[in-house]
């Protein structure tokens, strides 16, 4: 579904992406995982066209995403950080996606009833408590049944109750066949959610398997062994 | 679809505290000014002087905060199925648009109730365009700059020096050259800055003119013809258009 | 005025003796004198000649004899642009209610509406004076009045056009109440001593409102001139009085209030200068006493030029006027004092309306201006602003002398 080839960026002197090649498949929920500042969230913003790689191509459904942004509809995207127009409704945040997206199609509104949101749509988005905010944009994501869902941090601030709502997400829409990739610092989240795990240390793919195939099933051991193994080749070159 | 994001930023600013108290300040004081010296003309040179310094001051470091204010809001709208160029013109148009209003209540209501004249007209659509470039110039800031706080001081800078430091070299030049006919390079120089375009046009249009003596009769001549009113609007039209094709330009390659 | 008073026990004595023997000489359409010429010819020294109402077409109408000539509900003396009007060669001539229009150009002879020539005590009065190339006109005349007259031009250009009351070489004249308007000058003086011009309205003329020459020991008072194409010019001339005279709209790109050009020992007193370009501008000019005036909304107030000296301006009002003070050169020997200033920000402590700093009635930037006139596009520039923010607080151009040591808090009030 989506098809990284060769992708490198570079900000400044620091390589954030190193010749990534990578395939992503519908039915999958991809974990993406790594240290602060090791690549993760340019890897998700690349796919969505918020960074524009140096190098390398990347297709969705076969088709380079340099030339168009129509591709942008088959995906649904949670931010990490939500600071939107503070003035605005919350209402009126789903309306512009719904103004922007073809408003025919039936909506997803499970999350917005799930959420409560109902009850703060007349509220400013500027008023909003950081987990209402991630709520919303949560909600805008899943609205349009893409095909492609890209959240970054899902539940970082959420309270256990809409973290469990939003898990509970995500594993319907995955049988819905439905390719989702996420980014995530918790492993035991990883571990529940994906079926396959990336790990990214310093825009390099270190570990990229199914969570069936990683020794004793655990990510922690078989993180623990890569981990180890790279230090040792920084020592031999260094 | 372009503008109806445009439409949904023109509202969040125009709900905004700042566009509301900036709407309020410029109606306050063009009502004093009015009331105090009940003359149309002369309120315009008073009307004047606080427009040149405040609307670009207020157009630039407004537009470059608001740049850096919407940056998630911007990566938000990109992800979604749209074009940069509409979200950049959504942006432009929507500060744009907001902060025109605010000027056209604040400074034009009371002049149209008190009866506006040709001047007040000059002086409503100037303040319109020093509005558009310095928003422009506000953009062309921030999209090139990261750093928030170095794009506002980039700001502040580029305000600097056409409202101030431009004209102190064009003093300077003057005094220099102060034995050759300076009326040619006098017409290039000012036109080459909006803020002083856009005075000289008003300062003709007011009777202060006559002060000008045989100087302003040259620039009567040259500014006051068709040609000098066309080749003014062009210079002013580049000023809005060529900072924010650039700065769309860096928009457009931009990683956020 | 020993003289003065001589001249007039005379003139009584003549006037009664000549009065015993004199006649009223009728002129109407349906008389046989049916024209002042006519008229003229019948009479002595000493005649009336009435002028009934009506459309009298004649002109180069000379009066050589010592007649009053009365115009009974303005006649029409029709010049039909052939010649010029009344010529009066000699003494004790009164013309009195005439409407005398449309005169022919001549620039040899500088045709006049009414020109008295060589002759003393006439009287030009209560005449209207349409469309004359000039319209009074006196020459090496002296003891005249004219008075209540309204003089219309129709000037185009300055070179082709005449003075509305025009005098040369003229002694002891009395200039009372008329209207000028549409000439070159309004009022024009060459070698014109001991003379009162009061109360006249001079305004719409081409050139000047008023324009004198090497006049000296005359006074203009309560006059009126206003939209003028320069204003009033007073030059080579000394002891002038000009008091309470109006001073407004004379604004273009070369207009004065008055245009002061080498005068000396003078008093400016009491005249209100609105909307002008300049108010009054001095060049060359010494010993100008210049008080109690009121400056009001004009470009430059007062612009004094480098080469006047020992000048005093005291106790004037300044208001709304663009720059109050401004000069070419960064000397000053000129005094200034007890002047109100409505830019002055200082403070009064001891409340007895005198500010405690001195105000600097001259910016950076007229002075800038002075320099280099093309700088006056850079008005209302913030550099401006800023350049005479700096000057003021640390003054290193203009000298320290060149201030009011005593400014007004409020305005100086005249009765």
């Amino acid at each position: 579904m989506i098809e990284l080839k060769k992708l490198g960026k570079t900000f400044g002197r620091k390589t954030v992406l190193k010749e990534i090649d990578l395939t992503f498949n519908a039915g999958e929920v991809i974990a993406v995982m790594g240290p602060n500042g090791s690549g993760k969230t340019t890897l998700l913003k690349t796919i969505l066209g918020l960074v524009i790689p140096d190098t390398g191509m990347v297709y969705v459904n076969g088709e380079d995403c340099r030339k168009n942004f129509e591709y942008r509809k088959l995906i649904g995207y949670m931010p990490q950080i939500a600071n939107y127009p503070e003035n605005l409704k919350v209402k009126e945040l789903f309306k512009i996606v719904r103004d922007i997206r073809e408003k025919n199609s039936i909506n997803d509104e499970e999350l917005i009833v799930s959420f409560k949101l109902q009850e703060i749509m007349e509220k400013n988005f500027g008023q909003l408590s950081g987990g209402y905010k991630q709520r919303v944009t949560g909600a805008i994501a899943f609205l349009f049944h893409p095909q492609i869902l890209i959240l970054d941090e899902p539940t970082a601030s959420l309270d256990p109750l809409s973290n469990e709502i939003m898990r509970d997400k995500i594993h319907r829409e995955r049988d819905k066949n439905k390719l989702i990739i996420m980014t995530s610092h918790i492993i035991s989240e990883a571990e529940e959610l994906a079926d396959r795990i990336i790990y990214i240390i310093d825009g390099e793919i270190v570990i990229n398997k199914l969570l069936s195939e990683l020794k004793n099933g655990s990510i922690e051991f078989s993180l623990n062994q890569k981990i180890s193994s790279v230090l040792e080749s920084i020592q031999h070159t260094g | 679809m372009k503008i109806k994001i445009l439409k949904y930023i023109f509202l969040d600013l125009f709900r905004s505290k700042f566009i509301l108290a900036y709407t309020f300040f410029l109606l306050l004081m063009t009502i004093t000014v009015v009331y105090i010296g009940h003359d149309t003309s002369k309120a315009v040179i008073s009307i004047l002087n606080i427009i040149l310094f405040i609307v670009p001051l207020v157009s630039i470091i407004f537009g470059t905060i608001h740049f850096y204010n919407s940056r998630e809001f911007i990566e938000f709208l990109l992800t979604q199925p749209v074009a940069r160029k509409s979200i950049f013109w959504s942006e432009y148009f929507g500060l744009s648009a907001s902060l025109s209003l605010s000027f056209i209540t604040g400074v034009g209501l009371p002049l149209i109730f008190i009866g506006i004249n040709i001047q007040g007209v000059y002086l409503i659509i100037s303040g319109v365009l020093l509005t558009l470039i310095f928003v422009s110039l506000a953009f062309l800031a921030s999209s090139a700059v990261n750093d928030r706080v170095k794009g506002i001081g980039l700001s502040i800078l580029i305000w600097l020096y056409l409202s101030v430091i431009f004209d102190g070299f064009v003093m300077m030049i003057f005094y220099l050259l102060r034995d050759y006919p300076l009326d040619k390079i006098i017409v290039g120089l000012t036109s080459l800055n909006p803020v002083d375009l856009t005075r000289i046009l008003i300062l003709l249009q007011i009777e202060i003119s006559a002060l000008m003596g045989f100087t302003g009769a040259t620039f009567q001549n040259f500014f006051g013809s068709i040609t000098g009113k066309i080749y003014s609007l062009i210079m002013l039209l580049i000023w809005i258009i060529l900072p924010a094709m650039i700065s769309l330009r860096v928009f457009k390659r931009k990683n956020f | 005025m020993q003289r003065h008073t001589k001249h007039i026990i005379i003139l009584c004595f003549l006037l009664l003796t000549l009065n015993a023997f004199s006649k009223d000489v009728i002129v109407s359409k349906d008389n046989e004198i049916n024209s002042v010429k006519k008229a003229l010819a019948v009479s002595e020294n000493g005649d009336r000649i009435i002028v009934r109402h009506g459309y009298y077409r004649e002109n180069d109408i000379v009066v050589d004899k010592s007649v009053e000539i009365y115009g009974e509900d303005f006649p029409v003396i029709d010049l039909e642009y052939n010649y010029q009007g009344f010529t009066v060669k000699a003494g004790n001539v009164s013309i009195f209610g005439l409407d005398i229009r449309n005169i022919a150009t001549n620039y040899m002879h500088d045709f006049s509406g009414i020109k008295i020539e060589n002759s003393n005590y006439c009287t030009v009065e209560n005449n209207r004076l349409y469309n004359n190339f000039f319209a009074v006109y006196l020459a090496g005349s002296d003891y005249c009045t004219v008075k209540n007259n309204i003089i219309t031009g129709f000037a185009k250009t300055e070179s082709s056009s005449g003075n509305g009351i025009h005098l040369w070489k003229c002694k002891n004249i009395l200039i009372e109440n008329n209207e000028t308007s549409g000439h070159r000058d309004g009022i024009y003086f060459e070698f014109v001593m001991n003379t009162k011009i009061i109360n006249n309205f001079s305004h719409n003329n081409l050139r000047y409102g008023l324009h004198f020459m090497f006049s000296d020991s005359n006074s203009y008072l309560k006059n009126l001139f206003r939209d003028n194409g320069a204003g009033v010019a007073v030059m080579y001339t000394k002891n002038i009085e000009m008091s309470e005279n109006r001073f407004e709209d004379n604004w273009g790109p070369s207009s004065y209030g008055i245009l002061l050009k080498e005068i000396s020992n003078s008093v400016i007193r009491r005249n209100l200068f609105v909307r002008n370009t300049t108010g009054i501008f001095m060049e060359g000019s010494d010993k100008l006493m210049i008080k109690e005036n009121e400056f009001r909304e004009n470009g430059f107030a007062v612009k004094i030029l480098g080469n006047c000296i020992n000048d005093t301006l005291l106790n004037n009002n300044f208001t709304a006027n663009t720059f109050d003070i401004s000069s070419n050169s960064s000397r000053n020997d000129n005094y200034y004092s007890g002047n109100y200033w409505d830019k002055y920000s200082g403070y009064d402590l001891n409340n007895d309306n005198t500010g405690d700093i001195p105000y600097r009635p001259v910016s950076l930037y007229s002075i800038m201006i002075e320099k280099v006139p093309e700088s006056i596009i850079m008005l209302k520039s913030l550099i401006t602003e800023i350049l005479d923010l700096t000057e003021k607080a640390m003054p290193v151009f203009i000298p320290e002398s060149l201030s009011d040591e005593s400014p007004r808090m409020k305005m100086n009030e005249y009765d």
